[in-house]
This record gives structure tokens, C-alpha cells and sequence, in this order.
């Protein structure tokens, strides 16, 4: 009975409105479906958000921490703390001596006075200063090296060096900490990866088990399907319909609670940034951080239904 | 249009459904398939709308060998085979018409045409009036004749029906006979499974008679 002989033949262009039309209606259909259980779908939808929230929230803090420090990318200085009996002229000419070698781009002197001020204005214990008679800090010439911050050895050469100068009393390598904070970044982007791989899986489990459930609620409906000759295809849909609105829903209520976090989070932090004499804006999510995290919570719905109805809709058969 | 050939069905169980079965329907014929219950009779229907398949001989129909017909073209396979269950398999979170429209929806028709044959289908069953009803709403006899708008409103060739008046009364039965009359009457072919011996022996209709998984009798008052 392949031949079906009995109906008109559509011509094709009808066809594929017939067909872009059901999809749409089953599009709807499926929303309207979530839509009848409001609690049971905002609790699904809510666990997908936050697992969602999480690593985009990470990813948030790592990107602002980035531009925090970006700043001081590949800036290495050496602090020539000098010892207290050196009067300014005699830190002058050693600055003077400094600049003179090779190797170096620039040194600046910050004098005792100078120091104290600077300290006053950014750590917040002017008070405190006021007890002491005299002035405890150091003067200090920055050196700017002109080699790159990638040869470690060249650096602690130059140091040796300038350890040497009699004047001196601590060289310090400033670049070092930079380096460690790089080196704590990267660790701590590779653990929002590994966050974001492990919550994603996570995802993929709420929606399969969610769909799972679903197609066990259905069961009658798709026996009726498939006795009447419905298609895997046809009876799969409205379920990947159906995570589809899951993933982007979630990722909705992902981005809303990225965005509240940070606007609790950013006026405090603007804050603290304001303290350190240091102009910073929160920056949130772009257009394309959206993007990409509601298309990523797509396609996790998307593969989630997707395995559950191929793992679960084959085990459905009229008998 | 149904052809049997040494048609055995034996479950993964052990259990012989159907032990070398052999009879040929031609297009057009209504016939019932009686037999006490265990005998058969459902695998027989199975068999013919591929819920089952057979493990010897073969099954015909329309010429098609069933063997052949693989699990991806199943769903094709059943679109021109209207099926009438004893427990209706209505939904009953849609309303009549939507039951009804369900074939025309999986096969793609057009809006405009699934409203037209639905009303046509509901027509013939004489529920015009109902299609916004849910099946919940309707009496036993009525949801059967949804069920029976439902399995003809694809145009099949082919009608089976599973006991269709197993859970109806007399009355309402002779009904439902009248109905499958109608069909056989433009063409359709229809093989009703069903113990109710004393409605069928009234009526002038071939009867095929399983016993203990084997086809025992095959009589036809027209010949």
C-alpha cells in the first residue's frame, strides 16, 4: 500500500507550507504545554539558570579581574628601596648613575616626602602617620627595565646589579606579583571551565530526566501516534520543541541573575575601586556574551531532550 | 488484499499465537474473525497493521509483503490502515475534532483540508454536532465513533477493528455494524475481530473462525 494513489499529489512549495507551519504550531504548542504547569516548568527552568548563572558569573568576575590588571600587562619595574641616610642629592645622582646603563628605560626618584604623601592619599592611615615623629618610608627610585618580563634570568641579573649600588638597600622585582596574579588567572579560568563543563553535563541531565518524564506522562498519546503512523520525527518534536524552551528559558534566567548579582555586587565594588584611587566600572554581559550563553542553553536543551527521546521513545511500542 | 501463507506467530515467550494460517482477502470484502479469546485473533490483527511480525510464513497486504516493509516505513505503511480499537486510544486532552484530525495532521495535510474531511468523517459516524466535545463528555458508543471518524478519515483502503463493540450494547452495536457496513459498501475493506457470535451469524458476512492459534473455519453466506 506504498502507492497513495487515492490523494491528489500537493505540489511541493504547499508542502513545505504545510510543513513550516506545523513546526510553528508545535513550536507553540509545546510553550503552551510548559505553560500549563508554570511551577513544575520555573523549577526545571530555575535549576538550569543557576547551574547556567554560575560559570557565566565566573566568567564575568575573570573578565573584569582581567581588565583590572591588563593594566599592568608585561609592565616589569624593579623598586630600588634606598636606605634611609641617602639625602636627595645623593639619590639623584644614582638615578642619574642608573639611567646611564643599558638596559633601562626609565627610573623616576620618589622621594621620602613624596612617598609619605602618596601614602597618605592611597592607604587610608594618614592618621595613623600623624603619631610617628618621623617619616618611616624609604625613598625609592622605579626602574623600568627595557628588556621583556619573559627572561627571567636577564632580570635577576639587572637586580644583582643594582643590589650592588651601595645606596640600595632592597631591589625589588615588582613584575613578580603580576606574574603570580597571571599565573592564579589562568588557574582560575581553567576552573571555571572545568565548572562550566561539569554544570553543563548537569544541565543536560535536568533536561534529559525532565523530558524523560515527559515522554512517560505522554506514553498513551505517543502509542495512539504511532498506531495511527505517526513518525519518529513527528512524535520526537514536540519533546525537542519542549527543550528547546527549556535551554532558552534557563539561559534567560541565567542572564537575569548574572545581571542582579552584578548590580548588587557593582555599586560596592566601584566602592572598594574608588578607595584604591582607581577609576573601574563593572562591566556585565555584552550583547554577545548574551548571545552566546542563551545559544549555549539552546543547544544543551536541544541535545538533553534530544537523547532522552532517542534513548526513551524507541522503548514505546503499541502492543 | 490481506493475504495469509503458513502464517505462524510464536511469542518470544514460547507462546504459539498463530500456527500456519492461510486465507486471502479480497478488495472490498467485510469479515468478521471470531474465536474464543487467547485464540488468536488480536495477533492476527497485529500482524496485518505491523504491531507485530510473523515468525514463519508471510502476510500480504495490498500486495505488499510485510516482511519487507522496514521499521522506518512502518509509520507510511500504517497511515492507509484505519484501525478501531475496543478501548477507542482517543485522547482525552483534545477535543473531538482534534482526535479526529490527528492522521491528516501526521500526514501533512492542510489546514484546509483536515477541516473538511474531519467534518466529512464526523459526518458519517453522525457526530457533526460533537467535534468541539471532549471524548471524556461523550457515552461509550460515541467515543467509539470517534474512534471510527478517526480511523476513516485518512481514506484507507483497509479497516481493522479490534472488538469494536466489545464494550456496547446490543443496540448500540447493531449501530456500529450498520457503520462498517457503509465502508465496505464504497469499496473499503473491513476485518473485524470480535466474539460476539450471536450479532455476526444475522449478518451475510464472510466468517473466519480461530481455535487454539489455528484457523478452524472459513464461511461465507454469499457464496
Amino acid at each position: 500500500m506504498s502507492s497513495r494513489n487515492h490523494t491528489p499529489r500537493r505540489n511541493p512549495l504547499s508542502v513545505l507550507h504545510v510543513y513550516v507551519l506545523r513546526h510553528l504550531q508545535v513550536f507553540f504548542y509545546s510553550l503552551g504545554q510548559l505553560s500549563r504547569q508554570p511551577f513544575a516548568t520555573l523549577m526545571t527552568v530555575a535549576v538550569i539558570g543557576i547551574a547556567l548563572a554560575l560559570p557565566t558569573g565566573l566568567h564575568v568576575i575573570l573578565k573584569n579581574a582581567q581588565q583590572l590588571s591588563g593594566g599592568w600587562d608585561g609592565v616589569a619595574q624593579i623598586s630600588l628601596f634606598l636606605k634611609r641616610s641617602t639625602t636627595d642629592k645623593q639619590a639623584r645622582h644614582l638615578a642619574d648613575q642608573i639611567r646611564s646603563l643599558s638596559d633601562i628605560t626609565t627610573v623616576s626618584y620618589i622621594s621620602r616626602d613624596e612617598a609619605l604623601a602618596e601614602f597618605r592619599r592611597l592607604s587610608g592611615f594618614g592618621n595613623a602617620l600623624e603619631a610617628l615623629k618621623d617619616n618611616p618610608l624609604p625613598a625609592v627610585l622605579v626602574v623600568r627595565p627595557a628588556w621583556q618580563d619573559n627572561d627571567p634570568t636577564a632580570a635577576d641579573r639587572l637586580l644583582g646589579r643594582l643590589q650592588q649600588f651601595p645606596a640600595v638597600d632592597i631591589a625589588q622585582l615588582d613584575m613578580q606579583w603580576v606574574k603570580r596574579l597571571f599565573v592564579i588567572m589562568d588557574i582560575v579560568r581553567r576552573g571555571v571551565l572545568v565548572l562550566a563543563a561539569l554544570l553543563a553535563l548537569a544541565v543536560l541531565l535536568v533536561v534529559g530526566n525532565t523530558i524523560r518524564l515527559a515522554i512517560q506522562n505522554r506514553r498513551d498519546e505517543i502509542v495512539v501516534m504511532k498506531l495511527i503512523g505517526g513518525t519518529d520525527a513527528f512524535i520526537r518534536r514536540p519533546f525537542l520543541y519542549t527543550g528547546f524552551w527549556y535551554g532558552l528559558l534557563g539561559g534567560a534566567i541565567a542572564w537575569l541573575l548574572v545581571n542582579l548579582s552584578l548590580s548588587v555586587l557593582g555599586g560596592p565594588i566601584e566602592q572598594l575601586a574608588g578607595l584604591y584611587q582607581h577609576r573601574f566600572a563593572v562591566t556585565g554581559l555584552d550583547l554577545s556574551a548574551t548571545l552566546l550563553l542563551l545559544l549555549f542553553s539552546i543547544l544543551l536543551g536541544l541535545t538533553g531532550s534530544w537523547l532522552a527521546v532517542g534513548r526513551h521513545l524507541r522503548d514505546i511500542e503499541p502492543s | 488484499m490481506i493475504r495469509f501463507t503458513h502464517t505462524s506467530k510464536r511469542y518470544p515467550s514460547g507462546f504459539d499465537a498463530l500456527q500456519d494460517v492461510n486465507f486471502h482477502m479480497p478488495p472490498g470484502q467485510m469479515a468478521f474473525l471470531t474465536g474464543h479469546s487467547g485464540a488468536g485473533k488480536s495477533t492476527l490483527l497485529k500482524l496485518i497493521a505491523l504491531l507485530e511480525r510473523c515468525s514463519r510464513g508471510q502476510v500480504f497486504v495490498n500486495g505488499q509483503n510485510l516482511a519487507k516493509v522496514s521499521r522506518r516505513r512502518i509509520p507510511y505503511f500504517r497511515r492507509n490502515i484505519g484501525i478501531i480499537f475496543q478501548d477507542h486510544q482517543l485522547l482525552f486532552d483534545r477535543t473531538v475534532f482534534d482526535n479526529v484530525a490527528l492522521p491528516l495532521i501526521i500526514a501533512g495535510e492542510s489546514q484546509r483540508a483536515i477541516g473538511k474531511r474531519v467534518r466529512a468523517a464526523l459526518d458519517k459516524v453522525g457526530l457533526l454536532g460533537k467535534e468541539k466535545s471532549y471524548p471524556i463528555t461523550l457515552s461509550g458508543g460515541e467515543q467509539q465513533r470517534v474512534g471510527i471518524a478517526r480511523a476513516v478519515v485518512n481514506k484507507p483502503l483497509l479497516l481493522l477493528a479490534d472488538e469494536p463493540t466489545g464494550n456496547l450494547d446490543p443496540e448500540l452495536s447493531r449501530e456500529i455494524m450498520q457503520l462498517f457496513e457503509a465502508f465496505s459498501q464504497v469499496g473499503v475493506t473491513v476485518l473485524i475481530a470480535t466474539h460476539d457470535l450471536s450479532l455476526i451469524k444475522t449478518l451475510p458476512y464472510r466468517i473466519l473462525t480461530l481455535k487454539d492459534a489455528a484457523l478452524v473455519a472459513d464461511t461465507d453466506p454469499s457464496t
